[in-house]
């Protein structure tokens, strides 16, 4: 790393002139912005930030990068929960959000393609007039881009019934971390050969940069009926869930919050008006042809009854549904309303575990003294715990961090995953042991190593490196301690060289 | 209690309370007019409120990486909206610039302009009247003329021309000096005393705007007052970082209107209305006058919000005219009074309203940043003027600042649409229904 920092004036150089002055930051004041995405708990200063408008840019910046040994990596709006986007090694971030065109639409064959900086809610606005959508939802859709979407394999609330992002990516234009560009994917049939694509999805931004990217688009639905229900306890919202898909109704979605989660949003701009003294409130959602479709409210509604309900209702107009779904999709940022850092978790479950579940987070808050609200896609059994804490406390980061890595591991203990659709990022590094043992590990580094050979391209994300020992550990952890004086370090080596 | 090292050396510094509330979700990202211009973090909400952060926990000195991004900031507040966890953005902005204010005043010939005006003019009312008079003589005289034939204004950048080509005729008086101090009510009700807000840009430029509310909110049962000894809101000075110069104004604004007994203090600017409903804020650390502001808040009400509250008569004069309606920022962001001028709009017989697309995105006058920031105000202009629908004939708004951008835009496009107050197009029905019924 000395290395690439010494050339840092000539980095800084060929930066400029690729890009000009005014599409580069590099200045340290003007990196602090960058210094984290969504996902705060940690931070890492990146050595400047690009905007690249075309393939060529990125393609000529990360060849110049990788041929140079300077780490990168892609970031979009950087609304990332699992700090996919924050620099850790002093990266170049090559910020996408430039590259936000929509390039075309093929309505007849339900293809649209986009630059990875387009914005998820942006596309469904934009077709939606000729009855067409983009299903993947996020709840972060307004900000989020789909390329982001593409690196963390985003989900979202509609994912029960129409799947998560890699279920609606087709083809990829990618700048392999090489500089290479590749074409991979079809945007008809299947492709040949290995299935790149896949692996390219949900690869957290580790083996390249897509800079193009075609997706499914829909024909949006003739009706949608939305119902919220109340329920006294978590146990009958839970049932519920289970048992209206065991009827046989594949809703569109199903999501959960329990009344910590829908105090705080009761107290945003999203305001419903939860009663105080209910434990869940389930958001239930079913769509398809207009025929039918009022049958399937009224049986989900008569489920309900079945598992105590206090009170279930039917949207009554489009108003009613979108603060309803406003209120849930709002549910993790208005948590700043009850805390002044939270932690928001990602683990998935079993949806049959949810109860088993619940009473082990519930006894977490108990024994850790942080209160823990949630918000679950309950028909996919993936939950959302989030962890309030206060940074400024002395140690609560700490045990914060620690509550939730007991989640995860709770969630791996009942048959699931560490994480549904926010990545594995920085945050759940270590929990990737909890669950692979080192073989499994070591096939998917051997995978990476393939594509980003030099680990250049947001290196110390998602794969933990196998089986460190304790003392590689000890000095990994004094390094970080003690950046300042390394960093230092450097500095003086530098003017003793100059 | 700020940070040791915090590079806030001032009082009023931003509070931790405020920025920690951000939680970094990035929600507020899509609707930031110069996020979406520059794509930059440092110039989204997110990335200023934490800049602000790190200069109050002394990681970042007061220079420009904190400066720029703060007064690049339009303060349109649009981040409000849409925040799940409530930052007040635009109070962590403006306290922010108090610390510049402080820190660095603005030097150069813009430095200049702005003491001037924000100092010298603003505060006080027979420099305005002046000033308003000046501009007057400049229209009426003929020395326009000649400027403009002389080329004199080759000398101004672009902006300041085309703000000079379209500056409105300024009329004959204000309406503080030409209104009755009180303007009986003339409908059937009597609802109470309205104590009427003129405000100066308004006033000066746009004084058949405040007549016009006086006579509807007196139409509406409202007796109308007109305190001959307010000053300007303030708000400019609030925006510029002058705070302290802003509370002097406060001040006397409070004083002021709470001696003349009225029910409700109106007002048709957003930026005033804004300001004027958040006194309370500048007088934090003052327990005397920190009660009056909020007792003089409680009563600001915007007009088209005073009418659709305490209801109104539907006028039965006709305007037959297609009008698209634009957000003042400061009205649907800073005060979410969204739906009341479309009621108001709506209940005039003949009159098509149409929406348009991003009503409620800034059109980059906010204030005086359209002098200070041309490049990106222009820009903002270039989207709202493409957003404007097809066939309208003219657009609504209720805010000075907005009229004056968007008559800019209509310039600069040869583009045939009026750009109007809400509350002229009411007062247009009442009076012709008057007409009417003779």
């Amino acid at each position: 790393m000395t290395s690439s920092r010494a050339n840092d004036a000539h980095l800084i150089e060929f930066l400029t002139d690729l890009f000009g002055p005014s599409r580069v930051l590099c200045r340290p004041h003007q990196l602090a912005a960058y210094e984290c995405d969504g996902y705060v708990a940690q931070t890492g200063l990146p050595r400047a930030v690009v905007f690249p408008e075309t393939t060529d840019e990125v393609a000529q910046v990360v060849r110049y990068l990788h041929e140079h040994e300077v780490p990168f990596l892609p970031r979009g709006a950087g609304t990332g929960l699992s700090g996919g986007a924050m620099p850790r090694n002093g990266e170049v971030v090559i910020s996408l959000v430039r590259m936000n065109k929509l390039l075309r639409v093929d309505f007849d064959n339900l293809r649209a393609v986009v630059q990875p900086g387009h914005v998820n809610l942006q596309l469904t606005r934009k077709i939606s007039a000729q009855g067409y959508y983009y299903a993947p939802d996020p709840s972060s859709q307004s900000v989020c881009t789909i390329g982001g979407n593409l690196a963390e394999n985003a989900g979202g609330s509609h994912c029960l019934k129409y799947g998560v992002t890699t279920n609606h990516i087709v083809a990829a234009k990618v700048v392999l971390p090489t500089g290479d560009v590749v074409d991979i994917g079809a945007e008809f049939g299947d492709a040949l050969g290995y299935d790149l694509l896949g692996l390219v999805v949900g690869s957290e931004g580790t083996l390249g940069i897509a800079t193009e990217i075609t997706v499914k688009i829909l024909k949006k639905p003739e009706a949608v009926r939305t119902a919220l229900a109340m329920f006294d306890t978590v146990a009958d919202a839970a049932d519920t869930v289970t048992d209206i898909i065991g009827a046989g109704i594949i809703p569109a979605a199903i999501e959960m919050m329990d009344q910590l989660a829908m105090q705080a949003v009761d107290k945003s701009n999203y305001h419903v008006g939860y009663p105080k003294d209910i434990e869940a409130v389930l958001l239930i959602e079913v769509d398809g042809m207009a025929a039918g479709l009022e049958d399937v409210a009224a049986e989900i509604v008569h489920i309900c009854h079945k598992h105590n309900v206090r009170t279930v209702k039917v949207a009554a107009s489009d108003e009613e549904r979108a603060l309803w779904w406003s209120s849930r999709k709002m549910a993790f940022g208005a948590t700043g309303r009850i805390s002044p850092d939270y932690i928001v978790q990602d683990g998935v479950i079993p949806r049959t575990k949810l109860s088993q579940v619940m009473a082990r987070i519930q006894q977490l808050s108990e024994e850790s003294g942080l209160r823990i609200a949630n918000v679950f896609h309950a028909g996919d059994g993936n939950l959302h715990p989030l962890i309030c804490y206060d940074s400024r406390v002395p140690g609560q980061t700490e045990l914060a961090t620690r509550v939730g890595s007991e989640i995860l591991k709770a969630c791996v203990d009942a048959g699931g995953s560490i994480t549904g659709e926010h990545g594995v990022g920085v945050e759940k590094i270590e929990e990737m042991r909890y669950m692979f043992d080192d073989t499994d590990l070591a096939a998917q580094a051997a995978v990476r190593q393939v594509f980003n050979p030099a680990d250049l391209c947001n290196a110390g994300k998602l794969i933990p490196k196998p089986a460190r020992c304790a003392e590689v550990k000890h000095m990994q952890r004094l390094i970080e301690q003690h950046a300042e004086v390394f960093r230092d370090l450097e500095d003086q080596t530098l003017t003793l060289r100059s | 209690m700020q940070e040791p090292n915090s590079a806030f050396l001032w009082p009023d510094a931003p509070e931790a309370d405020k920025y920690s509330v951000c939680v970094h979700c990035g929600f507020c990202l899509e609707v930031c007019p110069t996020y979406q211009q520059l794509g930059d973090e440092n110039h989204s909400p997110r990335g200023r409120v934490y800049l602000i952060k790190q200069a109050a926990e002394g990681v970042l000195p007061l220079d420009e990486s904190v400066v720029d991004p703060v007064f690049t900031c339009l303060d349109c507040r649009a981040c409000e909206t849409v925040c799940p966890s409530g930052v007040q953005v635009g109070a962590l902005i403006e306290e922010a610039r108090g610390q510049v204010f402080h820190a660095a005043p603005a030097r150069g010939w813009k430095g200049l302009i702005q003491r001037f005006f924000l100092r010298a003019v603003f505060p006080k009312p027979r420099r305005l009247k002046l000033l308003a008079g000046l501009l007057r003589f400049y229209q009426r005289s003929g020395l326009q003329r000649w400027v403009r034939k002389l080329r004199l204004l080759a000398v101004l950048p672009k902006h300041l021309r085309e703000m000079e080509a379209i500056l409105p005729k300024v009329p004959d008086r204000r309406a503080i000096d030409a209104l009755p101090p009180e303007i009986p009510a003339t409908g059937s009700t009597d609802k109470g005393v309205a104590g009427l807000f003129t405000g100066c840009v308004m006033d000066v430029f746009f004084a058949d705007v405040n007549q016009a509310t006086a006579r509807v909110a007196a139409r509406n049962g409202w007796r109308v007052r007109v305190p001959k000894d307010q000053l300007c809101c303030g708000a400019l000075q609030v925006h510029a970082g002058d705070r302290d110069m802003a509370r002097q104004m406060a001040r006397r604004n409070i004083d002021v209107f709470l001696a003349s007994g009225a029910d409700r203090i109106i007002i048709n600017a957003a930026g005033c209305g804004a300001a004027l409903k958040e006194y309370p804020a500048l007088f934090r650390d003052d327990p005397v006058y920190r009660e009056k502001a909020e007792q003089f808040s409680a009563r600001v009400r915007d007009i088209s919000e005073l009418l659709v509250e305490s209801g109104f008569e539907p006028p039965q004069g006709e305007v037959p005219r297609t009008i698209a309606y634009h957000d003042a920022c400061h009205l649907c962001h800073a005060q979410q009074v969204r739906t009341q001028p479309r009621t108001l709009l709506g209940a005039i017989p003949g009159l098509c309203l149409v929406e348009m697309a991003d009503s409620d995105r800034c059109c980059g006058s906010a204030g005086i940043y359209n002098l200070t920031h041309p490049e990106m105000a222009g820009a903002l202009l270039e989207r709202k003027m493409d957003d404007l629908p097809d066939g309208i004939d003219g657009v609504a708004m209720g805010n000075p600042g907005c009229m004056m951008q968007l008559m800019v835009g209509a310039h600069r496009r040869q583009a045939d649409v009026e750009i109007l107050h809400t509350v002229e197009l009411l007062d247009l029905a009442y009076q012709r229904e008057e007409v009417g019924t003779r």
